[in-house]
């Protein structure tokens, strides 16, 4: 699958994870979004965001836990827990939150 | 904190080691390795990483695996704490055998002589090569 998003094509693996990760961009998290019946919030970018800053620093989308913990150290413990962020992402925050941000799926997560 | 969407993996904890004693790019060893130890996190388990021979050079400073086409995952051991994975073990012997010291690994390490390796894996309830 591919999405066109300002002249780029932007092509992703059967799951929908993008499959160059520097030809993302925030248009096309909405697009992604928009499929999904969800509107991107200030709430949702604080986490894709979030996101995108863990894999620059360490090389890999972290696991669901870790992501929950972190997101308590840096938004506080009403943030930081699963039934905020699932509720932010239904299908899952590593797995819909990740593929938004454009990284890979997490290690470990099926 | 709500439970509601966290596994219950209660049972025994069993001591585990991941040895790695191969260079980190040319073969898949290396970070076949770091996906197995980050899966493990998920079981909590009491993990250890040893780095043995040439397996200390997956934790040195300033690789550029871009030029074999590879991805530099050094950074990536850098996640393992807030993975609750913090027993880092490097022998002496072959950090020093390659002029290296802790002040060239990309994370805190402990530094441990090889009759010290040897008691560590002895304690292990699975040791597991890489």
């Amino acid at each position: 699958m591919a999405y066109e998003v300002n002249g780029i094509t932007v092509e992703t693996d059967e799951e929908g994870y993008i499959e160059d990760l520097s030809k993302w961009s925030k248009e096309v998290a909405e697009i992604m979004a928009k499929e999904d019946d969800c509107e991107l919030t200030e709430e949702h970018w604080e986490i894709i965001n979030f996101l995108r800053e863990y894999y620059e620093e360490f090389q890999i989308a972290p696991a669901v836990r870790v992501l929950t913990k972190q997101i308590g150290k840096r938004l506080g413990p009403e943030k930081g827990n699963s039934k905020y962020l699932y509720e932010l992402f239904p299908y899952g925050p590593a797995k819909q939150a990740c593929r938004y941000a454009g990284l890979p799926k997490p290690t470990g997560c099926v | 904190m709500s439970d509601e969407f966290e596994d219950d993996f209660s049972g025994e904890i069993k001591r585990f080691m991941f040895v790695n004693r191969k260079a980190p790019h040319g073969t898949i060893y290396a970070l076949e390795s770091l996906e197995v130890v980050l899966i493990s996190a998920a079981f909590d388990q009491d993990v250890s990483l040893a780095f043995l021979d040439d397996g200390v050079f997956q934790l040195r400073k300033g690789q550029n695996a871009n030029v074999l086409e590879m991805k530099n995952f050094a950074p990536t051991y850098r996640a393992l704490e807030g993975y609750d994975i913090e027993k880092l073990y490097v022998e002496r012997e072959s950090l020093e055998a390659r002029g290296m010291t802790a002040d060239d690994l990309v994370v805190p390490v402990e530094v441990v002589d090889r009759a010290r390796m040897a008691e560590l894996m002895a304690d292990q309830d699975v040791v597991m090569s890489f």
